[in-house]
C-alpha cells in the first residue's frame, strides 16, 4: 500500500509545488497581480535573506522554541503525573475523572482572556497556556495507557516483589511508552499551535517570536513577511515532528517492533 | 497466570441477589457520581470563600453570583443566543465546506494511485503548519470579515476529514473489493455499497476531528479579530474587566464543546448499526 514512501524516490510529488512557485513568479513578472498584496517570490527571498542575516531570525526563532520547549515540558510532565495517578488507582479516576473530562471540553484558546488577567500579558502567562495546550493529550494517553496494562503483568510485578516505585519505572511505564508517546507526540503539535496561538494573542510590548514577528509584519502590511514567517512556523512545525519520530523510535527500540 | 486469577475471582453465584446485594450496584453507582462530585465542590466552596474574605479584587475573581446573575441576564436579553448562533453558523459552514473538500481530497487521494504520488507529499507537509500560522496571511488576502473566520475553520476541519478518508479508503481490505467486483458493482455502487460503509468508521472518526478544530480555532479567530460571536464575547468583557462576562463565556464554551462531543458519540452509535445493516 505504501510504495510511495519506499525506497525509489518519486519526483511527483515535487509537481504541485513546482507548478504554484511557477504560477506566483510568472503573475509578479506578467504584473497579474497586485504586488503590495501577493509580493513576488524574489522578494519573500530578499526578506528571508535580511532576517537570516541579521541574525534576527534566530532571535525570533529561539525566543519561540523556548517558550514551546519550556511549555511543553511543563504541561507534559503534568500530563503525565495525572495520567499515570487516574490510571493506577480508581479513587483518584472517581474524584478527578469528571472535572478533568469536563474542563477538557473548554476550547484551548478560551483560557486565553482569564490568564492574560490573572497572570497579565508576559512571558508567564505564554507559557502557563502552552503547558495547558500540552496537558490535555498527554494527560489522556497516558491514562489509556496505563489503563491498558494488564492484571497479568501486575501479577508479574507482584510475583517478583516490586515495590511501589518498581513497579511505576520498570512495569507502568515502559508498558505505557507507547501510547504515552503518540500523547507526547500530540501534544508537542498542540504546544507549537499554542505558542503561535500565544504570541498573537497575548502580545506583549517588545517581546520577540516568530508570531510577533508576523503580527508586526501584518500591522505594517509587510505582506513578504508575513509569508515568510508563515513559512518559518510551518518549517518549524513539520521539524518538531520529525524530531519526535527519530526520538520516538530510537526510545522504543526495545519493543523490538517498529509499533 | 490469567489462569491464577480467573480462579480467584467472584466464584459463580447462581441464586438470585438478595435485596442488599441488588441495591449494592445502584448505590455504588450513585456513590461514584458523588465522588465525582466532590473536586467541583470544593473548588466552588473555595471561589466563594475566597471572594467572601476579599482574596483577589473583584476584577480578578468575580465573585459566583455575579456570574450567575451575568449569566441569566445574558441569556434572557437573547444576546449570548445571538452571539452562539453566529459562533455555530460560522462553524457549520466551515464543517461543510472544509469537510467537504477534505472528503473529495480525501476519496481522491485513497482511490487513485496517480492522486496519491502528485498530492500526497505536499498535503502531508502542509498539514503539520498549524493552522493558526495562516490566519495573518489570511488576514491580509480576505479582510477581517465572515470570509476570514470561514476559511480558517475550513482549514483546520480540511486537514482531519482528509487524512481520515484518505486513510479509511486505503485500509479497506482487498477482499471486500474483489467481492464488488465479482458481483459486477458499477463505480457508484462499489463506492455506495463497498467504499463508504467500510471506510465509514474512519470517515467518522474524521469528521469528529474535524468538528473539535473547528471549535478549537472558532475561538481563535474570534478573540483575534472580531465583532460578534461567543469568542467576542470573552475580548469584551475582557476589556470592560469584566471577569464575570468571561467565565460566562468560558462556560458556554465549554458547554457546547461538551454537547457537540455527545452528539457526535450518539451519532457514532448509531452509524455503527447502520454499519451491521449494510453489511
Amino acid at each position: 500500500m505504501t510504495t510511495s514512501h519506499s525506497a525509489r524516490r518519486d519526483y511527483r510529488g515535487l509537481v504541485p509545488p513546482a507548478l504554484l512557485l511557477l504560477a506566483w513568479f510568472a503573475a509578479g513578472r506578467l504584473g497579474w497581480t497586485n504586488p503590495t498584496l501577493i509580493p513576488p517570490p524574489e522578494q519573500v527571498l530578499a526578506v528571508a535573506w535580511h532576517y537570516l542575516g541579521s541574525g534576527e531570525l534566530f532571535r525570533a526563532l529561539a525566543a519561540s522554541l523556548a517558550r514551546d520547549l519550556g511549555g511543553f515540558a511543563l504541561g507534559a510532565l503534568a500530563g503525565i503525573g495525572l495520567g499515570v495517578l487516574l490510571g493506577v488507582s480508581r479513587w483518584a479516576e472517581r474524584l478527578l475523572g469528571p472535572t478533568f473530562h469536563t474542563l477538557k471540553q473548554i476550547s484551548l484558546f478560551a483560557w486565553i482572556p482569564l490568564l492574560s488577567i490573572w497572570l497579565g500579558y508576559n512571558d508567564g502567562s505564554r507559557v502557563v497556556f502552552i503547558a495547558v495546550s500540552a496537558f490535555y493529550p498527554v494527560a489522556l494517553a497516558t491514562f489509556e495507557g496505563v489503563r491498558g496494562v494488564t492484571r497479568a503483568q501486575f501479577e508479574v510485578a507482584r510475583v517478583h516483589g516490586f515495590t511501589a516505585r518498581q513497579r511505576l519505572t520498570r512495569l507502568i511505564l515502559p508498558a505505557a511508552a507507547p501510547q504515552i508517546l503518540t500523547g507526547l507526540n500530540l501534544g508537542l503539535v498542540y504546544a507549537w499551535l499554542a505558542t503561535i496561538g500565544a504570541e498573537f494573542l497575548l502580545p506583549a510590548y517588545g517581546d520577540i517570536g516568530l508570531g510577533d514577528t508576523v503580527i508586526r509584519g501584518r500591522a505594517a502590511f509587510n505582506v513578504a513577511l508575513v509569508i515568510f514567517g508563515m513559512l518559518a512556523i510551518g518549517g518549524v512545525g513539520v521539524a518538531l515532528n520529525r524530531v519526535f519520530h527519530r526520538l520516538e523510535r530510537r526510545l522504543l527500540r526495545w519493543r523490538g517492533d517498529p509499533r | 497466570m490469567t489462569s491464577l486469577s480467573n480462579t480467584l475471582g467472584p466464584l459463580p453465584l447462581a441464586a438470585a441477589p438478595s435485596w442488599p446485594a441488588r441495591l449494592a450496584a445502584p448505590l455504588r453507582r450513585a456513590g461514584h457520581w458523588a465522588a465525582g462530585l466532590l473536586l467541583p465542590l470544593a473548588l466552588f466552596a473555595l471561589w466563594q470563600y475566597a471572594v467572601r474574605h476579599q482574596w483577589l479584587a473583584e476584577q480578578i475573581l468575580p465573585p459566583p453570583a455575579l456570574v450567575w446573575q451575568s449569566l441569566g441576564e445574558l441569556w434572557y436579553s437573547g444576546e449570548l443566543r445571538d452571539h452562539l448562533a453566529i459562533s455555530l453558523a460560522r462553524v457549520g459552514w466551515s464543517v461543510l465546506l472544509g469537510g467537504g473538500a477534505g472528503l473529495v481530497l480525501g476519496a481522491a487521494l485513497g482511490l487513485s494511485r496517480t492522486a496519491r504520488a502528485y498530492l500526497l507529499p505536499s498535503f502531508e507537509l502542509v498539514a503539520q503548519f498549524p493552522v493558526v500560522g495562516w490566519v495573518p496571511l489570511l488576514i491580509v488576502f480576505l479582510g477581517i470579515d465572515e470570509a476570514l473566520k470561514v476559511a480558517a475553520i475550513s482549514l483546520a476541519v480540511l486537514v482531519p476529514v482528509t487524512v481520515n478518508t484518505h486513510r479509511g479508503i486505503v485500509g479497506i481490505p482487498r477482499p471486500l473489493l474483489d467481492v464488488g467486483r465479482v458481483y459486477r458493482f458499477t463505480v457508484p455502487q462499489t463506492l455506495w455499497r463497498v467504499v463508504l460503509p467500510a471506510a465509514a468508521p474512519s470517515l467518522f472518526n474524521g469528521l469528529r476531528q474535524g468538528v473539535m478544530q473547528a471549535w478549537l480555532t472558532l475561538v481563535f479567530v474570534e478573540l483575534l479579530a472580531s465583532s460578534e460571536g461567543i469568542g467576542y464575547l470573552m475580548v469584551w468583557g475582557r476589556q470592560l474587566l469584566q471577569l464575570d462576562l468571561v467565565v460566562v463565556a468560558m462556560l458556554t464554551i465549554g458547554a457546547v464543546g461538551l454537547a457537540l462531543d455527545l452528539a457526535l458519540r450518539w451519532a457514532e452509535s448509531r452509524l455503527a448499526s447502520w454499519r451491521r445493516g449494510a453489511f
